[in-house]
């Protein structure tokens, strides 16, 4: 599948064919460049590819899938909507919220998953008074409101302090627990793909491809105690010698 | 601290502009300024108290052609803004055009507004039209222009529409550039109406001063210049006002003391 135009275009990924089960959570991880975010872009519709084909379910995609919720790097939140009305954004633009738009009842449900988040408190403040990690949160609720089938997360952590980011994969383990959504999920952060997902694909790059479909054998839900065990360090440790290699 | 805020705001500017006057007064009387060069800020009031009736029934018309006329400017403003903002087409097309427009000094439109529509209210009005919706176009296509492809990202990830697009994102990350442009239109919609007037007219602020000065009653010209300087703070702050009630988002810096 080629990326971008006429001569500039990029053979971006090669074939690639990641079999994602219903309420897995895969992290697609690799060195930068490799095609991590142009594969979740064009998976979500937003890129049609160049060249090539991607099906999704046996079906060609042709635009944006309704069933996808997106969150990225920056939260990408409307500054001049406060919380609960970023979150209730996808509920004015997706069927068959939009033709029944019941503004209390939607309200009370952006609020209760708001509450999941832990940003009880702050569903009233606008984006600038919300801090990185707050921000995040509210981007993540604003993915889900609409019950996607599956949430396409592009590095939803990559701007925020280590802290700051080892809360907010408990509350990405707690909601994908809770809520049973597929969760496909590009990182860098190869302890983030370890802790949070049942499989792991490696990519290397130019052209993108996978190179390694590594199924974690840990015991799920993790605590981020798991994180400093030696299980958990030999799978990063392998993971991460892949990406340093030549293929 | 709210009262010392208060003193600051509404205090210097009244004590400057009262500095202003005396000295003018001052210079005035030191210098023995002849009344048909420069009369002092005395004689102007007096004038302004003393023909208050003209004054008052010409600052009105000068008043509702300036509205009129930047209301049809924001209409209208408005939707080329949109349009143009809308399609790359629409605004390789119309923006050139428009420059050209901009560029034609509207003094020299009123002879031919008032050839068209005779003397009165229509020709000011036309002209503090033409002269203040540029800004507006303008403003209003850089907001729709420079909206981050990454709030777009967010709506076209849904499926949204390109009327969706620009409905939830596109139009109020826009407002902020309109009502900036608005404080710009208005003081310039003042400046087409008063031109106009002067131009050629029967009523008005403008034709008041130029009657006044065909007159030699230079004190009444320097009160139609008060009045027309009373007016525009009055028009910049209404719009500024507005502004701030609908895009204090934008201005969180400042709200957020």
């Amino acid at each position: 599948m080629a990326y971008g135009r006429g001569a500039a275009a990029v053979r971006a990924i090669d074939e690639v064919t990641l079999d994602i089960a219903r309420g897995e959570f895969i992290a697609v991880v690799g060195p930068s460049g490799c095609g991590k975010s142009s594969l979740m872009r064009l998976i979500s519709g937003l890129h049609p590819p160049a060249s090539g084909t991607l099906t999704v379910e046996g079906k060609p995609v042709a635009g944006p899938l309704k069933s996808v919720g997106m969150a990225f790097q920056n939260s990408n939140l409307l500054p001049w909507r406060n919380a609960i009305e970023n979150v209730l954004l996808p509920l004015e633009i997706v069927e068959p919220y939009r033709s029944n738009f019941d503004r209390p009842r939607f309200a009370e449900k952006a609020k209760d998953l708001l509450h999941a988040v832990g940003l009880a408190g702050f569903t009233e403040k606008h984006p600038w008074e919300l801090s990185g990690g707050m921000q995040q949160r509210t981007s993540i609720c604003r993915a889900l409101i609409h019950e996607p089938e599956m949430l396409l997360l592009d590095e939803p952590f990559g701007a925020l302090d280590a802290f700051t980011r080892e809360e907010l994969w408990c509350v990405l383990r707690d909601l994908q627990k809770a809520r049973k959504v597929t969760v496909m999920l590009v990182t860098h952060d190869l302890r983030e793909a370890v802790f949070l997902a049942d499989t792991v694909y490696v990519m290397s790059s130019r052209p993108g491809r996978i190179v390694r479909r590594c199924a974690v054998p840990l015991a799920r839900p993790r605590e981020l105690e798991v994180t400093y065990t030696q299980p958990f360090q030999d799978i990063v440790h392998e993971l991460r010698s892949l990406i340093g290699q030549k293929h | 601290m709210e009262q010392r805020e208060l003193a600051i705001r509404v205090g210097s500017p009244a004590l400057f502009t009262i500095v202003v006057f005396v000295a003018w007064e001052i210079a005035c009387k030191a210098f023995n300024v002849p009344l048909a060069i420069l009369p002092a800020p005395s004689e102007v009031f007096g004038a302004l108290w003393q023909y208050r009736k003209p004054i008052l029934d010409n600052s009105w018309v000068t008043l509702w052609t300036t509205l009129a006329g930047f209301g049809i400017a924001t209409a209208f403003g408005l939707a080329l803004g949109i349009a143009i903002g809308w399609h790359r087409a629409i605004y390789a097309g119309v923006y050139p055009v428009l420059i050209g427009f901009n560029s034609v000094p509207k003094v020299a439109v009123v002879p031919v507004l008032i050839l068209w529509f005779g003397l009165g209210e229509i020709p000011a009005i036309l002209t503090a039209f033409l002269i203040s919706f540029f800004p507006i176009v303008v403003n209003v296509a850089t907001g729709l222009a420079t909206t981050e492809p990454e709030l777009e990202d967010v709506l076209r990830a849904l499926g949204a529409s390109k009327f969706d697009v620009m409905r939830k994102v596109g139009i109020p990350r826009s407002l902020p550039y309109f009502f900036g442009s608005l404080k710009v239109a208005i003081t310039l919609a003042f400046v087409g109406a008063v031109v106009s007037e002067t131009v050629g007219s029967n009523k008005g602020i403008g034709k008041l001063m130029l009657d006044a000065q065909a007159a030699f009653q230079v004190p009444i010209v320097f009160a139609g210049l008060i009045v027309l300087a009373v007016l525009g703070i009055a028009l910049y702050a209404a719009t500024a006002v507005i502004e701030a009630r609908f895009t204090g988002w934008a201005f969180r810096g400042q709200a957020n003391r």
